[in-house]
């Protein structure tokens, strides 16, 4: 049996920010939550998806809001206790696990302080394998499973319902109740039985995040060992030389410009809203979303966010295939390159190459 | 007349420059483990060349601070407090302290209910009476408060209030609260304030043995410790805003290059015996980090210059297996015994200098050839190259201004629009000290609900102005260096972060 202790947690985080492409959130916060949760409560015990009994539920848990907030005002730890109790009085019974809805970025790590503080195992898989702005974004919307029941909570004690038609209003709703809440909020979602985690979810996607960190941290060639754990695509290296950006409606979009370096030769051009959602290369398409492409500091591997990223830094551009699942006509209507509002075909990055 | 002393890693240099600001006497002398001798040193050499009645101010930028959190010493017996449960308690103050310092701390630490949400509401009540407990309890151990209260930037009314208990409690015991300190970012804001919470017996003990060897020195001058935006406190003021002094050398570095060689807008490459400080210059005051910064491996957000440091520096050693690798160890402060023009066994970047001629020092030129002094300094160059290059915002290039005692090394700086080597480089960053301003800032969320945004900026302005006086500053001569505003993101409703900073000149007492 596999158990996160905080060494797990620490090389979660690291993977967690490669996988967040740019965005989903620092997982710092969500990192430091989880290791006083598992020295408060102990390490925790990691299902894997053919574990799940048939018919017993889990509830993925994640963070909804600001990521601003959420650094400011931290979580007590224990919210989702009123979350899943709305849940469970709802479905009648007892949840059996919580997971990850979201490999990249900070939703790697709350569902960890979640089963810490309540006492429950982790299910190995998540719903993007990566980091998405939208709450719909995720594998089991294609599957067909329902985001809710829903329930939302915070540090008060506050927990609210949530029953819709579809995941794009459930979306809307959970946006204003978060609002109303302080900005930040814990959710439980996306409610499955063991038969749908094993049909719907992308499997392995914890275990997987936190072998990603390792091979950063252990890597002797951190790059190369990067690329080989996520069977990544090395599409550049480069200097940025431009980088433009702007916050609008909370999100931030923009573009970065990177001149190669050593054996690369010509510009990439990155545009992002949060993530990496699309690489260009003198102009011509070398990797788009749902695919992963990541940016990493050419010294230590670790990951560039959108927000972070500046003129002068010394940049590799990773493309990580994403999950099959994504590769689906339903699945790029999600989250395909039009989606997002680029006039952009989506081709499998491997094809591209 | 002023005298401006800086204390660095390997050397303290001390200035003092006449009432039209050309330097008249100079010094630089070896740093001691006891940085306050080596400071009395430095004043004393300097002092000599001079007429003593003539000298009005002495500004000091010293590492008291820095050395105090780096070795775990002298630090004050903190009471921790934070304000905002039931939210925050997922991780408890102090919690990614390194063991050794929170020992050195005390680790008393304490979450009580209160603080404020984005908008200024409340979270909760205060909990006046679990503040009183707490502090009553641990009166007789401590020396030192420090009061930090979620969204405090926003709403600083429950740090207000604590603060008003603490005092009742613990009668002179400093207080430090977050909203003077840091911006949002709970725990990093947090951790530099305990930082400074724990550092006041220190800049206390640090002013009294200066004031002494002034006195000593038979100088009758106003005392002022080096900030790290550029600019100076009086010894009052700094009681209250000791971590203020942290990283002040290469804010010193970076204001006394701009003033030597009279750029505002630029870089500034400072090269030092170990490694090779870069800094930006905006409107001729070091630019401000944005992101976190690591103090004795806690992440705090306090204002701090943006800098890089590249391991290059005149002691670096040369090695060559195939290639020729420059850095990241260095002989330091042994370069005079140590290094190949001084009969030494250590091929240095320096030797590579002396070598092709750009340096006459040592006793003898060394027996390497040109071929390896030239890579030697390439790849020296191309270090620093590389941190001038992401201190740059923008392709265009920029002027740069070659300090440091090291700056020999570099020849050329490829992304430069200009070079510039000014008199007195080797001393610059003394210079920077002698010649500061004061300073006042203000770095606050505003809610612009009932307000227009002049009125906001106003009563920021107001407020800087105020600080300002306090700092020493002659009020005649205060004036707006920096504005900035930060709109929130993610957020709905009309709140803003403003970024203010005024300077004047010292008031002459």
């Amino acid at each position: 049996m596999m158990e996160i202790g905080p060494e797990e947690i620490e090389d979660l985080a690291t993977g967690a920010s490669i996988l967040g492409t740019g965005g989903g959130g620092d997982p710092r916060v969500g990192k430091l939550m989880a290791k006083q949760a598992v020295e408060e409560h102990g390490p925790i015990e990691v299902l894997k998806p053919e574990e799940v009994p048939s018919d017993a539920f889990v509830a993925p848990t994640a963070m909804m809001g600001a990521p601003v907030v959420l650094t400011e005002k931290i979580p007590k730890g224990d919210e989702a206790l009123k979350a899943f109790q709305a849940l469970e009085d709802y479905l009648g019974e007892k949840c059996h696990a919580t997971m990850s809805i979201e490999a990249g970025g900070v939703n790697s790590t709350i569902p960890l302080v979640v089963a810490a503080n309540l006492g429950l195992p982790i299910v190995d898989a998540d719903g993007m394998g990566r980091a998405f702005p939208e709450i719909q974004m995720v594998t089991p919307t294609i599957g067909g499973v329902s985001a809710t029941p829903m329930a939302i909570a915070d540090e008060k004690g506050n927990a609210a319902f949530i029953e819709t038609i579809d995941n794009f209003w459930t979306e809307k709703f959970s946006r204003s109740i978060t609002m109303e809440m302080g900005g930040s909020a814990i959710i439980a979602l996306y409610v499955m039985s063991g038969d749908e985690i094993r049909d719907y979810t992308i499997h392995g996607s914890l275990t997987h995040t936190i072998e990603v960190g390792k091979s950063i941290r252990e890597g002797e060639n951190p790059l190369e060992s990067l690329l080989e754990v996520t069977e990544g695509f090395h599409l550049f290296r480069g200097k940025v030389i431009d980088v433009r950006r702007e916050i609008t409606g909370g999100f931030v979009k923009g573009e970065a410009k990177l001149s190669g370096l050593g054996e690369f030769d010509g510009e990439v051009e990155i545009e992002f809203q949060n993530e990496n959602l699309i690489a260009r290369k003198d102009g011509e398409v070398i990797a788009s979303v749902p695919d992963l492409i990541c940016l990493v500091d050419s010294e230590t591997s670790r990951s560039i966010t959108t927000e972070g990223i500046k003129y002068g830094y010394r940049a590799d551009i990773i493309g990580i295939p994403c999950d099959e699942k994504w590769r689906t006509e339903r699945g790029l209507e999600l989250v395909g390159p039009r989606y997002f509002g680029y006039d952009v075909d989506y081709e499998p990055i491997e094809e591209r190459i | 007349m002023r005298l401006g002393v800086d204390v660095g890693g390997t050397n303290t240099d001390a200035v003092i420059l006449d009432e039209k600001d050309d330097v008249v006497s100079w010094t630089k002398t070896p740093t001691t483990d006891d940085v306050t001798e080596g400071i009395k040193k430095a004043m004393k050499s300097v002092v000599s060349e001079v007429e003593k009645d003539r000298i009005t101010h002495v500004m000091v930028g010293t590492t008291h601070c820095t050395n105090a959190i780096a070795e775990r010493k002298n630090l004050a017996e903190t009471a921790v407090l934070r304000i905002g449960a039931p939210a925050t308690l997922a991780i408890k103050p102090l919690f990614e302290w390194p063991e050794d310092l929170r020992k050195a701390i005390g680790n008393h630490t304490i979450i009580v209910e209160g603080g404020h949400e984005f908008d200024g509401e409340e979270i909760k009540n205060l909990d006046e009476e679990a503040i009183r407990t707490f502090l009553t309890e641990l009166k007789d151990e401590i020396e030192s408060v420090s009061i930090t209260s979620v969204f405090s930037p926003v709403n600083p009314e429950h740090e207000e209030r604590a603060q008003e208990i603490a005092r009742e409690i613990l009668k002179d015991s400093p207080i430090s609260v977050s909203n003077e300190i840091g911006s949002i970012g709970l725990l990093e804001r947090e951790n530099a304030t305990a930082l400074n919470a724990a550092l006041v017996p220190v800049i206390e003990r640090t002013s009294k043995s200066i004031t002494d060897a002034i006195n000593d020195l038979g100088l009758n001058a106003g005392i002022y410790f080096c900030q790290n935006d550029g600019t100076l406190m009086d010894l009052d003021y700094a009681r209250n805003y000791p971590v203020l002094t942290l990283a002040s050398g290469p804010s010193n570095s970076i204001k006394g290059a701009a003033f030597l060689s009279e750029i505002k807008d630029g870089i500034v490459v400072d090269v030092g015996g170990t490694t090779t400080d870069i800094g930006a210059l905006k409107n001729g005051f070091p630019r401000e980090s944005s992101s976190a910064v690591e103090i004795g491996g806690i992440k705090t957000n306090f204002r701090m210059p943006d800098l890089i440091s590249v391991a290059i520096g005149g002691g670096s050693i040369v090695k060559k297996d195939g290639k020729i690798r420059v850095g990241p160890e260095s002989v330091g402060k042994d370069l005079p015994n140590k290094s190949l023009s001084f009969n030494g066994t250590t091929f240095t970047a320096t030797d590579a200098a002396v070598r092709l001629g750009l340096a006459d020092i040592g006793e003898k030129s060394p027996d390497i050839s040109e071929e390896d002094a030239k890579e030697a300094l390439s790849k020296a160059e191309e270090e620093i190259q590389e941190g001038v290059e992401k201190m740059k915002t923008e392709r265009s290039k920029v002027p740069v201004a070659l300090v440091g005692g090291g700056s020999i090394l570099v020849r050329h700086v490829e992304e430069a629009s200009t070079v510039d080597k000014p008199e007195h480089y080797e001393v610059a960053n003394a210079v920077g000290a002698a010649i500061s301003q004061v300073s006042g800032e203000v770095d606050k969320v505003f809610s612009l609900e009932n307000k227009t945004r002049e009125e906001v900026i106003e009563e920021a302005e107001e407020r800087a102005i105020d600080k300002a006086k306090k700092a020493g500053a002659d009020p005649k001569t205060i004036e707006t260096v920096n504005l900035e505003e930060i709109p929130l993101a993610y957020l709905p409703g009309n709140a803003v972060r403003i970024k203010l900073k005024v300077a004047g000149n010292l008031k002459i007492k």
